[in-house]
């Protein structure tokens, strides 16, 4: 029997050592780099916030937060803050987008959870989980390579002032409408399903069809998770940058015209901010500014999308 | 009073018992306007998964379509160019390729690490780390540009000065796409099952130990698979890219992460894809294609490996 | 005979048949040799209370365990038996809601002293739990992971094959220490994991519910296992099976749960501690009586 071995048949009169062998200074190392990678998120929306507000304040120096929100006119090189029109332009592409993607992914959400049989949904639901995971250019592409043409040859006439044009926020809605339907139809399909099948099956035993299931029952119960699903949707969709770039232009139009092209706050960011202007502009805040707007619109959509998924989880889990 | 024969409500009675009876005579088998209406629903419903599934379709046949007659090994061997005719996306590839690698670097040990503590060590009732866990969620949802913004300002200029090369947009991708990582490395810690970590314990293994030798080992499928996940989207991410000056038509490969300009292959596709000339268009849909079977290519692996490494407990 | 009076000729006729049942079974165990009586304590326990969230669970809870002996904890369920014995391998610790109130001295230390690590304590004090956790590794890699880990020197496969004879395992899986440890049956995989605690070389052996999961065949193996082991590691084992307690231990603690004046709180206490032969043939407290003899459950 080793010395080493803290032995059950050591004789009696060998002190069981139970104090540590050493300060264990290499667990509360480890702890403490651990710790150090979670606090690397709070660092990171900090530096985010500071980023943001540093310059926006210098640019708040110069144009006051009337002229910004209120004014209709974006023109920066004319001295012109008004940011209304890309505000609006953002808007045009999220509404009609949701629009577009609202009655598609909560159909398909509803025909996940309550139609679709094992073997359909195991195909259909990944394939739409395939739908988020094509890079935004490709889907910018398409916009400009079939959306818009396609948009422009089917247009009735003089409706709304005509086909679209070449850039046109109609087409830039239909494809982000089409890449956040997964959003929509993932989560709202999740929280269709954590419906206790209970109430299903009482309604199902007094005679209801499946749409009056669907409807009265199941959609009702899961109806926070379905909004936070919007939410969340509308929050992704108002970040998105290289679909409006690509086919809704860059001209700021103050309109909500889907056949109008327009520009959007982060198309305005992304070709704004590549780097030919010279720092320390007004040209060059207004980045920041902008930036500074569609960071707080998002975070408060996502604070909201949040605080519902954890409502509709918390009822059922 | 008067029992004028009104027309109207007595064609009007007579059109709807004439509707009811042609409707219960071509829906024999249907006699409830419910089963009719459930049916329309039934047909709604199914055509909304096929307009979104129709959606898909098209996009990838579009990619195809305009894009297969540029599609020949020279994509892949030859530099960017300004001639369509010979340009490839070598020098793009092998940028997205690099920053990947960067984020690979930066992601696994933070974000593992991050997923750990948040799992194994903190006490949940503690406000810090409650805060902790909000800003992840939020910053998953923070525009992707926004991420540019913050590179910019921190990391090619500010504090950290890198200037406008590959690392820093390594850095920015990274941080874009740390929350899915742990997130996803949450999801894996969190599988496996307490027993497991009181049987370490109770043989008097240290917390890191077990830790390091029980819980790990048995999420790293899960781990992996997240991680891969990730990398997909980083793969595919334009927008913060712009604003770290990643250059179009810079044709020598990468060489050093800290120097030089950069690109990448969804921004090398923006750009083409704006221009004018239907050549450069047709080489963007190319280039898109190539993009597309990569990201196939790495996705599969995720769902691969998941189904064979999947601990069943 | 009214029916009434029938029915109390029964029960008194059971209790008998129980009684002298159980006693039969002591009596095969007194035909093995004892040990010597010179009893040297393990663990005092005094006033001790665990509580959860300001609840206590088990309270007032004063005894001693003795080295090389098997002590039973039994009683109805609920009544802080699980509970109990995670106090002895500090494993309440890891639960954050809990605070453990008293003195538990082991070996004549405190057990909670300031200075105690309960790394160190989990090495002396191993336990064996109610569904068999074997880690999801092979056979070999689950007996060697504990010395592995603890730096224990010496042959890994000499370590690995003693503890596998030790655990009555050896001769099943000698072929097969590569197999992954889950392909095992219920029976096996807990003597695996006895045979993991043993691999650390403990002093003591914490059971809790060992065989609840398991067969009577598998239960038979390991009850043979723990009386063959006795004589090298202290066992103290939680067991709502009356029966095995009266076959395997040597002194056996009786714990009911009572309802406090709120009747909202449970929490469990000990009514009687002594020689297992005494609790089952003798109590001394009529409650014992009414458990050991099944009329209450």
């Amino acid at each position: 029997m080793e010395a080493q071995s803290i032995g059950a048949s050591s004789p009696d009169g060998i002190t069981r050592r139970l104090e540590a062998p050493s300060r264990r200074w290499g667990e509360k190392a480890i702890y403490l780099a651990l710790a150090l990678c979670a606090f690397l998120s709070v660092i990171t929306t900090t530096a985010i916030v500071i980023a943001l507000l540093g310059p926006a304040f210098g640019f708040f120096q110069e144009v006051s937060p009337g002229d910004f929100f209120l004014k209709t006119e974006w023109a920066p090189a004319q001295a012109l803050f008004g940011v209304l029109p890309l505000v609006l332009g953002t808007l045009s592409v999220v509404l009609w987008g949701l629009v577009f993607a609202v009655p598609i992914g909560l159909g398909a959400a509803i025909y996940l959870s309550e139609y679709a049989t094992p073997r359909v949904r195991r195909i259909v639901k990944p394939v739409l989980e395939v739908l988020a995971g094509i890079p935004t250019v490709a889907i910018g592409f398409f916009g400009v390579s079939l959306v818009t043409p396609l948009l422009q040859d089917i247009w009735p006439g003089e409706f709304l002032g005509g086909p679209p044009g070449f850039f046109n926020a109609g087409a830039a809605a239909l494809c982000v409408g089409l890449m956040i339907v997964p959003i929509i139809s993932s989560i709202s399909d999740d929280a269709m399903r954590s419906v206790p099948s209970g109430l299903r099956e009482g309604a199902y035993a007094l005679g209801a069809s499946k749409m009056r299931v669907a409807l009265r029952v199941v959609f009702p119960a899961s109806l926070s998770g379905t909004v936070a699903s919007i939410v969340l949707a509308f929050s992704r969709a108002v970040g998105e940058t290289m679909i409006v770039i690509l086919v809704a232009g860059n001209t700021p139009n103050l309109t909500l015209n889907p056949v109008e092209p327009i520009q959007a706050m982060t198309a305005y960011i992304g070709v704004t901010a590549t780097g030919d202007i010279a720092t320390g502009t007004i040209e060059y805040d207004t980045v920041f500014a902008v930036g500074a707007l569609l960071f707080a619109i998002t975070l408060v959509a996502n604070l909201i999308s949040i605080r519902l998924v954890r409502k509709y989880r918390e009822v059922y889990e | 009073m008067s029992e004028e024969f009104d027309p109207r409500t007595e064609r009007t009675r007579l059109a709807v018992a004439g509707a009811r009876s042609a409707t219960m005579a071509a829906l024999r088998d249907r006699p409830t306007g419910e089963a009719v209406r459930s049916r329309i629903f039934q047909a709604l419903i199914m055509f909304a998964v096929s307009v979104a599934l129709l959606g898909l379709a098209a996009l990838l046949i579009d990619a195809f379509v305009e894009g297969e007659g540029s599609l020949s090994l020279n994509l892949l061997t030859e530099p960017t160019s300004r001639d369509a005719d010979n340009a490839g996306f070598r020098t793009a590839i092998l940028g997205s390729l690099w920053l990947i690698g960067g984020v690979i670097l930066l992601v696994v040990p933070l974000g593992v690490g991050a997923a750990i503590y948040l799992e194994e060590y903190a006490n949940r009732e503690r406000w810090w780390n409650r805060i902790i866990e909000l800003n992840i969620q939020n910053l998953a949802g923070v525009p992707s540009i926004v991420y540019g913004i913050l590179g910019l300002a921190f990391i090619v200029r500010g504090p950290l000065d890198l200037g406008f090369v590959l690392a820093a947009g390594s850095m920015t991708l990274g941080l874009l796409v740390l929350p899915t990582v742990i997130i996803a490395a949450r999801e894996a810690i969190r599988a496996v099952p307490p027993s497991i970590r009181e049987g370490s314990l109770a043989l008097g293994a240290t917390q890191w130990q077990t830790v390091r030798r029980q819980v790990l080992p048995a999420a790293v499928p899960g781990i992996l698979t997240g991680v891969i996940l990730a990398i997909s989207r980083a793969f595919g991410e334009a927008a913060p890219l712009l604003l770290l000056g990643a250059a179009t038509f810079i044709t020598a490969d990468p060489s050093d992460p800290f120097s030089g300009d950069f690109t990448a292959l969804p921004v090398l596709i923006y750009e083409e894809a704006k221009q004018a000339q239907p050549e450069l268009r047709e080489l963007a849909a190319a280039g898109i294609i190539v993009m597309l079977v990569v990201l196939l290519a790495m996705n599969s692996f995720a769902i691969w490996l998941r189904n064979r490494y999947e601990q069943k407990w | 005979m009214t029916e009434q009076e029938r029915r109390t000729e029964a029960q008194r006729a059971g209790s008998e048949g129980d009684r002298r049942g159980l006693s039969q079974a002591i009596a095969v165990e007194q035909e093995r040799p004892s040990k010597g009586l010179k009893r040297e304590t393990l663990f005092e326990l005094e006033d001790v209370a665990v509580l959860y969230d300001g609840n206590p669970a088990v309270r007032e809870i004063t005894f001693d365990v003795f080295k090389n002996q098997i002590t039973a904890l039994i009683g109805p369920s609920g009544c802080g038996k699980s509970t109990l014995i995670r106090c002895f391998n500090r494993m309440n610790d890891l639960i954050p809601s809990a605070t453990v109130e008293g003195k538990i001295l082991y070996h004549g230390e405190d057990l909670y002293g300031p200075k105690v690590d309960p790394v160190q304590a989990r090495k002396l004090i191993g336990m064996v739990f109610q569904k068999p956790n074997p880690f999801p590794k092979s056979i070999y890699d689950n007996i060697a992971f504990g010395p592995r880990t603890l730096g224990m020197k010496g042959d890994m496969d000499e370590i690995v094959e003693r503890a596998l004879r030790r655990g009555a395992l050896w001769d099943e899986v000698k072929d097969r220490l590569g197999d992954n440890a889950y392909g095992m049956s219920g029976g096996q995989q807990q003597r695996l994991c006895i045979a993991r605690c043993i691999a650390v070389e403990p002093d003591v052996i914490l059971m809790d519910e060992p065989c609840s999961a398991l067969d009577p065949i598998s239960t038979g193996k390991i009850e043979d296992l723990m009386m063959e082991i006795k004589d090298d590691y202290s066992i103290v084992i939680v067991t709502h099976n009356m029966q095995q307690a009266a076959r395997v231990s040597d002194m056996t603690a009786f714990l009911i749960v009572e309802l406090d004046a709120s009747e909202k709180n449970r929490t469990g206490r000990i009514v009687e501690y002594d020689e297992t032969e005494k609790i089952f043939t003798n109590p001394s407290d009529s409650r014992t009586e009414d458990y050991v003899t099944g009329k209450v459950g």
